[in-house]
Formats: structure tokens, sequence, C-alpha cells
């Protein structure tokens, strides 16, 4: 298997590491960055749970090669806050109860996020059409989109994701 | 300060688990760990002839292979006597994903490389993956020691009531089936082990982790203070996660012989044929009535699949069934009776309701087929059978099965005044006239369900010590508190919940209190989360625990003022004298008192920390109405939710915003089973829905907005008057909705529609009675 050197920025900082070619994104930045806040809820791409934000689009890690995120800028659920203040997406679901376990949130969150950059005012079907490829078994999804709804009254996407996809 | 409970409060638990910092077990980092993975077999039936793991060995990073025959002594997995499952296959596997092998390597993706090199001869045995199948004439025994496939068989009356069957003036058979689902929590199952010289700890996604731990000290002959089991922040689990699994032991073992931290991450597509599956009943049905719809008897055989190896929790599952089989209403004879068979498909255990959606589907399909027959409305039948609010407790004909405070009319009077019924059934004809127009249906679920599971005789029957539940308070120096409690959440919020029921007892502020659980170490005695025993079982014990923080700083408080206990009030977080409110002295000045003896009267005990274990009289029964609307596409078969309401009673509601949170997610997976999930397989036992693109979980597109309301009946089993809430949205849906499909149809004489109900299913339907 070879072996290749990448440099990823990840929530602003960056990184040289060696990788296997084979390597996801997602395992990357769970054992290779230690962000274990981005997770892994299925093999087949349909769950969403690893979903962070690439070079300003929301993707799946575990679809992305991290060879292929080389000289890439990567946000994930641990930079969404702002000088320690939770982004509006965040904060929109903890309002309105828009998760229980919490395992598909960082995925969920990042989705919701990208959806709200997109389209800083969704209506309730453009909301359930944007976290389409994101699956929670707690919710039901109702409270996730009143989430997002929330989040796109008080501030959208947030700072820190706009900076990011402006960049 | 208002009371907390009752107050939808926003969760303590939220901003962690919303920037990345929740604690699964997968993230866990300890030095040294190596990883675990299985070689599965790919066959649902067949002798092992040999394994050839030599390539295996030989790749790089590689620790060791394992088979069955190299962990010799090592004991199996805990089930029925006779039943036991090896951790690894014994010569014969009998299910496809069962394992075979484990191989331990230094990373990941370097174990999965050399699984993969394992070579495993099998000699193909017939496949049996149905019951029809594993109860035909000349079935192979797929149990070593067994001469059919048929494990279990009660009856549970002493009557098969054909005589009051006979006598009815109408009776009907009908055949129903609860279709095999998946859990499916977000997150797979995973277990990190370390082995010590000091004993074991093993960090698993699991609802038990104190039964866990007596499990393994007793399977590894160690004490269980050699022993410690720790569920983290776990990804949900509806029940799938209350059983032991094999990769507990392994993990632990491997550890042992490794002498290095030992972690196991399960892949969906592995999790989708090794974690339990739900449901898997079918039911033979019988039912006599007279010509009004009032149930004069009914008899329900159930067959329940129960997988390859029989699981120690699913096997009792039917059980439940049986005892919940007449719902809310007042039959005079009820026979049930079950079987349990063994196919080769992948072990039946809990899975969210466990056992009592099967009842309620049955019965109110029963329900909604007497209507149909009689040509009376579906609601006039129900209303016609209810226990009355008058008759509670009501004691059902099996011992010990009490039901407690409800009104099963007043839930659903209260679901008719947001529904204008006569409006819906109005445009029901107006569209079947119009044949551009969907069809219209209503359906209509009365349930109850078993909450607050307990007490301990009934438990016991599932393996656990006991019934009850545990909470520790302890009072800080400054009056800040902390709880622990032998629930085991796993997205239920009972940090928050929890801290509710302290703050209005202590009158200590929301957030000067904190809780700990899921950890063996550290908390008391626990049983665990399951059965919808969260709150009325643990939040009973909570309210207990501070019940004697509280008498006792009572106790200190009058002592501080010189004052009679009875003349103290507590309020706003301070006692004061009745009547002299400058006279007080608040909790966090009591609470330092309690920890200065000189000050205190000789021979005090020191400090507020109190336990409490709450044994509930009784199980609890949640109940409620729902009513789902739907629309049918004529050309596609299609099945749209038009509405959903659910009137709940599950007594006390200590938080409303999560309370509707479970409500949504029970009722998500209601109409998930009714409309879009099965697992299945091939003849061949080979899984056809063994990954998330063919196991299709409903997506935000798929699910309506809900529409929820309560009515408060306390429960007089436990003191805070709580029910349970966790399962009666997966109970009450999956009838509500296939009632709606059926009615729906119900002109073109349709009267079943088996689910799930799947647009090519319903579009045969139309096809058949269009032709």
């Amino acid at each position: 298997m070879s072996h290749h050197k990448i440099s990823v920025t990840v929530n602003g900082a960056t990184s040289e590491d060696e990788v296997e070619a084979r390597l996801l994104l997602v395992h990357y930045l769970r054992e290779v960055r230690n962000l274990t806040g981005t997770h892994v809820g299925c093999d087949t791409s349909n769950c969403g749970a690893c979903t962070v934000m690439l070079n300003g689009q929301t993707v799946k890690s575990c679809s992305v090669l991290a060879v292929a995120a080389d000289g890439a800028d990567v946000l994930t659920v641990e930079g969404l806050a702002a000088d320690g203040e939770m982004s509006p997406v965040q904060q929109g679901f903890q309002q309105c109860h828009g998760l229980q376990c919490g395992y598909c949130t960082p995925g969920m969150v990042m989705a919701a996020t990208g959806l709200l950059l997109e389209n800083p005012d969704p209506d309730e079907d453009e909301v359930r059409e944007g976290i389409e490829g994101n699956l929670c078994r707690c919710t039901g999804y109702s409270m996730i989109v009143d989430s997002v709804c929330w989040a796109a009254s008080h501030g959208g996407a947030g700072e820190v994701a706009t900076r990011h996809a402006a960049h | 300060m208002g009371s907390m409970v009752g107050a939808a409060v926003v969760r303590k638990e939220d901003p962690a688990l919303l920037t990345g910092r929740g604690t699964y077990v997968d993230d866990i980092r300890l030095p040294g760990t190596v990883h675990m993975v299985y070689v599965r077999s790919y066959l649902a039936h067949a002798r092992i002839v040999s394994i050839d793991t030599s390539e295996a060995v030989a790749k790089p990073g590689v620790l060791g292979v394992w088979t069955n025959a190299d962990l010799e002594g090592l004991p199996p997995n805990r089930s029925v006597p006779g039943m036991e499952r090896p951790c690894l296959a014994r010569g014969k596997v009998h299910f496809v994903g069962e394992p075979v092998a484990v191989v331990v390597a230094a990373d990941r993706y370097a174990a999965a490389d050399a699984a993969e090199a394992v070579l495993v001869e099998y000699e193909e045995l017939p496949v049996m993956a149905s019951i029809e199948a594993a109860t035909a004439e000349g079935a192979t025994p797929i149990l070593d020691g067994l001469d059919s496939n048929v494990v279990l068989e009660q009856v549970l009356s002493a009557t098969d009531a054909e005589a009051e069957l006979a006598a009815a003036p109408h009776r009907l058979a009908i055949h129903l089936k609860n279709q095999r689902c998946a859990a499916v929590p977000m997150e797979p199952t995973v277990c990190l082990a370390d082995w010590q010289a000091s004993g074991l700890t093993l960090w698993a996604t699991t609802q038990t982790p104190h039964h866990s731990r007596n499990e393994l000290a007793a399977m590894f002959g160690l004490s269980q203070q050699e022993v410690r089991v720790v569920a983290p922040d776990v990804g949900g689990g509806f029940g799938a996660k209350a059983s032991c699994y094999p990769e507990f032991i392994l993990t632990a073992e491997l550890s042992k012989r490794l002498r290095r931290p030992v972690k196991f991450v399960e892949t969906r597509s592995e999790n989708m044929v090794s974690m339990v599956h739900g449901r898997a009943q079918s039911h033979d049905v019988e039912v006599g009535f007279d010509d009004d719809g009032t149930l004069l008897a009914l008899r329900v055989r159930i067959t329940q699949d129960c997988g390859g190896w029989p699981d120690a929790t699913g096997i009792g599952l039917p059980t439940l069934t049986s005892f919940m089989s007449g719902g809310c209403y007042k039959i005079p004879v009820i026979a049930p009776s079950f079987r349990s068979v063994v196919t080769n498909t992948t072990p039946v255990g809990s899975y969210r309701g466990a056992g009592r959606p099967e009842a309620s589907f049955m019965i109110e399909r029963v329900v909604d087929h007497v209507a149909a027959e009689l040509g009376l409305d579906p609601l006039d039948v129900r209303r016609r059978n209810f226990v009355q609010p008058g008759e509670m407790p009501f004691a059902t004909q099996f011992e010990g099965i009490v039901y407690d405070e409800a009104d099963f009319p007043g839930a659903l009077d209260k679901l008719l005044t947001t529904i204008d019924y006569a409006a819906l059934r109005a445009d029901q004809a107006a569209r079947r006239d119009d044949p551009t127009a969907p069809l219209l249906g209503i359906g209509f679920s009365t349930f109850v369900e078993m909450g607050g599971f307990g007490p301990t005789p009934l438990f016991e029957q599932f393996g656990y010590v006991g019934g009850w539940e545990s909470a520790n308070i302890r009072l800080n120096t400054d009056g800040s508190a902390v709880i622990k409690v032998g629930t085991s959440p796993h997205g239920q919020g009972h940090q928050t919940a929890f801290a509710q029921i302290v703050a209005d007892e202590l009158s200590i502020p929301f957030d000067h209190i904190s809780l700990v659980h899921g950890d063996t170490a550290t908390v008391q005695e626990g049983i665990g989360t399951m059965g919808s025993r969260g709150a009325p079982v643990g939040g009973s014990a909570v309210f207990q625990a501070a019940g004697k923080v509280r008498a006792k700083a009572l106790t200190i408080a009058a002592h501080m003022l010189e004052a009679d206990e009875a003349d103290l009030e507590l309020a706003d977080g301070r006692f004061s004298v009745k009547g002299a409110p400058d006279q007080g002295v608040t909790m966090a000045e009591v609470a330092v008192r309690s920890f200065k003896p000189h000050l205190l009267p000789d021979g005090f005990d020191l400090g507020l920390n109190e336990t409490a274990y709450f044994e509930p009289k009784n199980l609890s029964y949640p109940s409620g109405a729902h009513c789902c609307v739907v629309e049918v596409d004529r050309d596609t078969g299609f099945v749209k939710i038009a509405r959903y309401v659910a009137v709940d009673d599950c007594g006390t509601v200590i938080n409303p915003l999560m309370a509707t949170g479970q409500i949504h997610g029970g009722v998500a997976q209601g109409i998930a089973q009714a409309l879009i999930e099965e697992v299945r397989y091939g003849d061949d036992g080979q899984p056809a829905s063994g990954t998330l693109v063919d196991y299709t979980l409903p997506s935000a597109m798929d699910l309506p907005r809900y529409e929820t309301d309560h009515v408060v009946t306390k429960t007089s089993f436990n003191p805070l008057g709580a029910k349970g809430l966790g399962e009666s949205g997966a109970t009450a849906a999956p009838q509500a909705v296939v009632n709606a499909v059926v009615d729906a149809l119900g002109h073109l004489g349709v009267r079943d529609v088996e689910m799930p109900c799947t647009p090519q299913k319903v579009w045969r339907i139309l096809a058949e009675k269009a032709s």
C-alpha cells in the first residue's frame, strides 16, 4: 500500500501527515487528527454522520480519500463555534431539542450549516430536502427541521462557516 | 422558584454533543490499543470443515488469529440453558454473519485485510431461513442436541377459548405478521477492553453496564469488584443494546492474552447481520364477538422467529405479547400461546417496545377487522369494549398484570377534539368518487403498553438482579448536588430530567446539579435503561433519594435555627421558619454544616449523601390514542402520511420538550415499520437487507410533522406518577398507519395489507381490484 504526504487544514490548523492511499478522510480526521466529533454510522454513504465541509462544500467524509483532501481546507463540528459560542445551528439544535443520542448530530449540524450557506431562508420542505442525506434514528426529524429554521432566523450558518465558505 | 418538573428546559447534555466533544466508545484512546475484526460466515447454515489462518497470521501488523478451537474454556454467551451461543462458531454456523474467527492487528485496516485472508472451508447444510422452513416436516434441527427447531412452547391460559369462540354470534380468523425489523442505532456496537492485573475494564455500547459487569465477572470467574463496565455516551440503543454480545467477551479475553487494550468497532454492514433484530412474530388469531361489536373471546397463537440462537432477552418477548394481547379492552376470555422457532437468521431480541408493539398491532387490527365485518365505525367498536376509568386499576386475567390508572376513552375524546372526524369521512367519500384524487384513509390506534420495567420478580425472569433502580445524591459544601443513577441513558436526557426532579425536591438551582451514570466503578448497583423505566423507576429512585437528603437537611436546618422541623419550610433554596421568613438558612449553609461535627448534635451522621433503591409496585401502563390520515396514490400505490396526531398518557410529564422528542422518535420508527422497513432473507438465508442501501431508514423526506398532546392520569405505582414514554410511539404507530391504509382501500373490499405497506404492495392490490 503506497503512502503519501498530505497537507490538510482542519478548523484553521494545518498539518502534514503521511497516510495510506486508501485512508478515508473520516478516518484521517478521527485517527490522525484526533478529531472524534465526526462520526461513522454506515459504510455505504447513506447516513451522513461523517458530514464535514471541504473547501466550502458539505461532503460525506467517508466518501473522500484523505489524499484527495491534500491542500484542502476542512471545517468539522469542532470548529463551528466562534470564540466558544456555539454557532446558530448548534444553538438551534439545543433550543428546539433537535438531538437525542447525539451520534448523527455533528453530521446533521454540518449538513444544516451547508444548507443555510446555500439557502439562508429555507422553508420546511427545503430543510427536509436539504438534510435528506443525513439519517437520524432518534428524533423523527420534526425537531431537527425546527432547529434549522430557528438557526435561519438567528444568524444562519454562522460566522465561522461563512468565513470558511468564502475562503 | 417555579416547579422544574413539567418545565420545557433545554438539555444539559447538548453542548458537548453539539460541539463534537461527546465521548462515544470509539472516541476513547488508550495507548497501545489494537483492533479486533471478525471473520464472519457468508453461509446461513454450514458445517465448518477447516479454518486456515496461516496466510492471515503472516500479514503485516497482525498480532494473532483465533478460532473457537483456540479459545477453549471461553464461556458462551448466556441464554436458555443448553442453548448458549459460543462466542465463535463451534463446528457449525447458524446464520450469515455469525463470527467464525477473530483477527487482532495494529490498526483496523490491517485487521480487515487479514480477516479477508482467513480461509474457511464449509460443508453446506439445508438452510431454513423462515418459520415455515424451520418447522416443515423433516426439517433439520439447527441447534445440536435438539430434535426440533421449536425451542420453546408455552400456553398462557387455562382454556383455549374454543367454547366461547364457538358460542359467539360472530367469529373471525385473522392471520397477522409483525415483520422482522432492525433497530439501527446510528452508532453500531463498539467496545474497548483493557485487562490489567487489577481486573478488566470494558467500555461498551450498552444500555445495561451493571448487568454486563455481572455477566462478564461470572464468565471469567472474576469478582465483581475486578470488573468495571463503562457506557459513556451511547449513540442510541432502542433495546438492541440491552443484549450481551460475543465481542464484549472476546475483546476482554484477547486483551488478557495480548496484555494490551483491544477495540472492536462494528461496521454498519456487520451491524445489520450481527445486532439483534426485533419483532419477527406471526399471529394466528380467532376472535368471537356479537352483533354490536362487543368482544367475547380471543385466541392468539404466536410464533416467534428467534433467529439462529435464542437470545436471553428475545426469548422472553412473546410472553409480554401474550400478556398485552387484550389491549385496552375488556375481553371475557383470552387464550394466548406461543412457540419460538430457531431459523438460519440473525438472532432476535429487544427492539423499542419489545413484545408489546406486536400485541398492540394485533388487537388494534382485530378491532378494525371486527368493525369492517359488522359495517361499524372502528371507533364505535373501540368505545364499546374499552376498560373504563372507573375500573382502574384493572386486573387482567394474567396474574400480576394489573393496568394502573388510565383513561382510555378520555384519550380518544381528546384526540377527536383535534381532528374533524366527520369532515375527514366526508372528504374520504368525495375522493372515492373522484378518480383523479388520491384515496384517503383514517386509522386509529387506542393502545396500552407496559412501561416502568420492574418489579423484581418479573425482571428476574430476564436475568437481571432486580427490577428496582438506584440513585445516590450528595450535596457538596457549596450546596451543589451530584446525582449517581443506575439507569444508563443513550439519548433519553437523564442529566436534564433527573436534575429537574432534584431541583424541585431540594430547591437547588437546576444548573447546580450534575449526573453521573453508566460506570460500575462510580455508580452504586444499577439495572439500566430499557422498558421505558428511566423516568418511572430511575426517576422515582432519584425522587426518593432527594427526599432522604431533604429530610436530613431539614434536621440540620432545624438544629441551626433552633426550631422545630415541623415549623420549617423549604423554598427558593432556603429553609425558613414559617411565618418568619427572615429566620432561615440556605441549602448551602446546611450543606457546610453537615460536615461540621462540633456544630451538630453528638453522633450526628456527617454529610448529605443518601442512596435510595426504588422498587415499583408493578409495571406502569402508558396508553393513548393516535390517529393517522394517509393519502394513497391510485397510480403508484405510494402512501403519504397526511396527518399524524398522537395523544399520549404517560402520567406525569417531567420535561415536555423531551417527552415530545420521545413521542416523535417512537412514532417515526412505528411509521417506518408500517410503510418502509423489513429485514428480508432469501430462501438460502442470504440477507436481502444487509446495508443501509437495502434496509432503508426513513429520511426527513419520508416522515411527517407530528401533532402531539397529552392526557395526564398519574400512576399510583410510583411516587412521581410517571408511566414512561420511550416505547409508546413505536407501539402505537404501526397499526394507526396500517389501519389508515386498509381504510383507504376499504371500499374495494380490502381487509388487510401486510407490513410494510410499500408502494409495490399497495399498487398490486389496487391493480388486482381494478381488473
